[in-house]
């Protein structure tokens, strides 16, 4: 699957979405989702929670493991896709539509890459 | 086969009941329940049989061979089993006075004083049920050790990345926020990371040693130091003990508190098999914070039970823990005693550096150096040429009667398959595993479809987990 032109990504395999009212969506790369494997569960913060670049802030759990996801920012949890905790598998079936978690009130960052980039790392990895 | 509901006849029942000797009391009307509860209705033998039945679904150790990674699933000793049984271990109430259990608390004294000198320590607890609720236990007394002492900024507890999922959970469930420490690439704890993580706000570090990549890290003593020098506590997770029990003691590694699975390294039935114990073994300066009670010499040749523990953090469980269990494992080890602990751990580290070289020829192992208790096998190579998994390996051994290794940790492995085969397994058992595996591999070779299709003669063929996390089936619903 391509990754979108428009979205930013992190070096641990989130995708960013800019919104207009400089909050942002954060998910699951395509290349995560299909590392993980069949997704089971989707642990997600609550609203209002304080989140941090870099610190861990959800997980996401598929029959082999759980694995933890990363905050690209540091901000606030305005809104949570609720919709995940029941079905876990939108994140295999359609990783850039299914947001985790809305960040706002954003007061700092992770270094963010353009699609392009991600891709070569993504490619490093999968040697 | 049909669940025991299934197998219900209304009327039916299996059990005939003597004469109430005693006048019959009611409960008071708001506590009776409504309905009779739905429990099967079934005849002594189809109930028998029932339980025939699942036990022939499933694999033991009494059944084959059992490399279940940090599990240690060691064969249990019949004698431990006769030592259980002893009516005047199985016969007792919790509430019996203390004169009349006395036998009972001489076998928890015993047991700890054992226990304490196998791994350094001066007390110990056996209320913890379990693995988990050891670590618990010994992180409420770290906790309890820095509130005492008025250190409430030590908020923090380090795990290296290698560590066993209860370690973060259990620190997670006492309060505490979980640094993770990385790996240096030998598979050891990064000492310059740790160093750099540990500060005023480390309430401890949590570590297994050997570790689950199966190394035991040569740094120890600095590693326990620089958690020490920065005023945190140093905690052992007991899981791997097995590899080093008589020979080397977590005590003198540096190390103020462990948790012991007995369950695993002292032989008591694992699993399915009966309740665990995770006794909790602390140094002098943790022992105030013991849950109580504590048996204890009386001082005039008997034993007692310490109730008067100001300092406590209270009981864990009621009453003494799984005591049962702790009789079977001071079975084992009085019959092994001084020389054959030793010479147990020392098995265990030859037959796991016996089977990860008969396998080095056809697989990776992550880290390729001398082992002690377990080995981790990489299928990362195998995954992209022949797109063979771990887990087929895993479920293709199921149809050569052999228990699957760990799958899929630690994960710090890539497509890990971590094996254990434990002191308890002969060379010639060792020898058939071996010529398995190799069986196997030839079978990815030239025909990896078949190894995505395994097992192919188990009682159920491969299952599919996912829909079972998915979609968990708890309960049965009546048809009614």
């Amino acid at each position: 699957m391509k990754n979108p032109a428009d979205l930013l990504y992190t070096k641990s395999h989130e995708w960013v979405r800019k919104l207009e009212d400089g909050s942002v969506q954060v998910g699951l790369t395509d290349y995560a989702q299909h590392q993980l494997g069949d997704l089971v569960f989707i642990g997600l913060p609550q609203e209002g929670d304080a989140v941090t670049a870099g610190e861990s802030f959800c997980d996401a759990e598929s029959v082999k493991a759980v694995s933890e996801v990363y905050s690209p920012v540091t901000g606030t949890v305005l809104a949570i896709n609720e919709e995940l905790l029941d079905h876990p598998e939108l994140v295999n079936e359609n990783p850039y539509d299914a947001w985790f978690v809305q960040i706002g009130e954003i007061t700092g960052e992770e270094e963010l890459l353009g699609a392009a980039e991600y891709e070569e790392l993504a490619a490093k990895e999968e040697k | 086969m049909k669940l025991i509901f299934e197998r219900s006849i209304q009327g039916r029942g299996c059990a005939i009941l003597p004469p109430c000797d005693v006048p019959v009391t009611s409960l008071p009307e708001a506590m009776v329940r409504k309905e009779p509860p739905k429990l099967p209705q079934v005849g002594e033998i189809d109930l028998s049989r029932h339980y025939t039945q699942l036990m022939k679904q499933t694999h033991g150790v009494n059944d084959g061979f059992y490399p279940l990674g940090s599990c240690t699933m060691k064969y249990n000793p019949r004698v431990n089993e006769e030592a259980a049984a002893l009516p005047g271990f199985r016969r007792i109430h919790p509430l019996q006075p203390e004169e009349t259990v006395q036998g009972c608390l001489e076998v928890l004294v015993t047991a700890e004083e054992l226990l304490c000198e196998i791994t350094g320590m001066d007390r110990m607890t056996f209320q913890p049920a379990a693995g988990a609720h050891g670590e618990l236990t010994g992180l409420l007394l770290i906790k309890a050790y820095h509130h005492h002492r008025q250190d409430t900024a030590r908020t923090k507890i380090l795990v290296p990345d290698s560590a066993h999922g209860t370690n973060p959970a259990s620190a997670a469930m006492a309060g505490y926020q979980v640094v993770s420490i990385p790996s240096g690439p030998d598979g050891c704890v990064d000492v310059e990371a740790l160093r750099k993580a540990a500060g005023p706000d480390t309430a401890g570090l949590m570590l297994t040693n050997p570790n689950t990549v199966g190394l035991f890290d040569r740094n120890i003593l600095e590693i326990t130091q620089i958690v020490h020098e920065a005023g945190g506590l140093c905690y052992y997770d007991g899981a791997n003990l097995n590899a080093v029990m008589g020979i080397a003691r977590p005590g003198d590694m540096g190390f103020d508190v462990v948790h012991l699975n007995l369950h695993k390294t002292f032989s008591t039935p694992h699993g399915g098999g009966g309740p665990g114990s995770g006794p909790v073994g602390c140094k002098e300066l943790l022992v105030p914070y013991l849950p109580i009670p504590l048996a204890q010499r009386d001082g005039a040749g008997g034993y007692r039970l310490d109730w008067d523990r100001p300092l406590t953090i209270g009981a864990v469980k009621d009453f003494y823990g799984n005591f049962l269990v702790v009789a079977r494992a001071l079975t084992y080890i009085l019959t092994l005693g001084r020389e054959g602990i030793p010479e147990a751990a020392e098995n265990a580290v030859l037959n796991c550096n016996y089977l990860m070289t008969r396998l080095k020829d056809v697989y990776d192992m992550a880290f390729d150096t001398g082992c002690m208790h377990e080995f981790v096998i990489t299928l990362a190579r195998q995954k992209k040429e022949l797109g063979v998994t771990a887990m087929d390996v895993a479920k293709g051994l199921l149809d050569h009667g052999i228990h699957p290794p760990t799958m899929y940790f630690p994960l710090i492995v890539e497509e890990a398959l971590m094996v254990e085969p434990t002191e308890t397994e002969s060379r010639e058992t060792l020898d058939e595993a071996a010529e398995a595996f190799h069986e196997i591999y030839r079978t990815a070779l030239s025909d990896p479809e078949l190894l995505h299709q395994s097992p192919l003669h188990t009682p159920v063929r491969r299952l599919d987990e996912v829909a079972a996390a998915r979609n968990p089936r708890l309960q049965y619903h009546f048809p009614d």
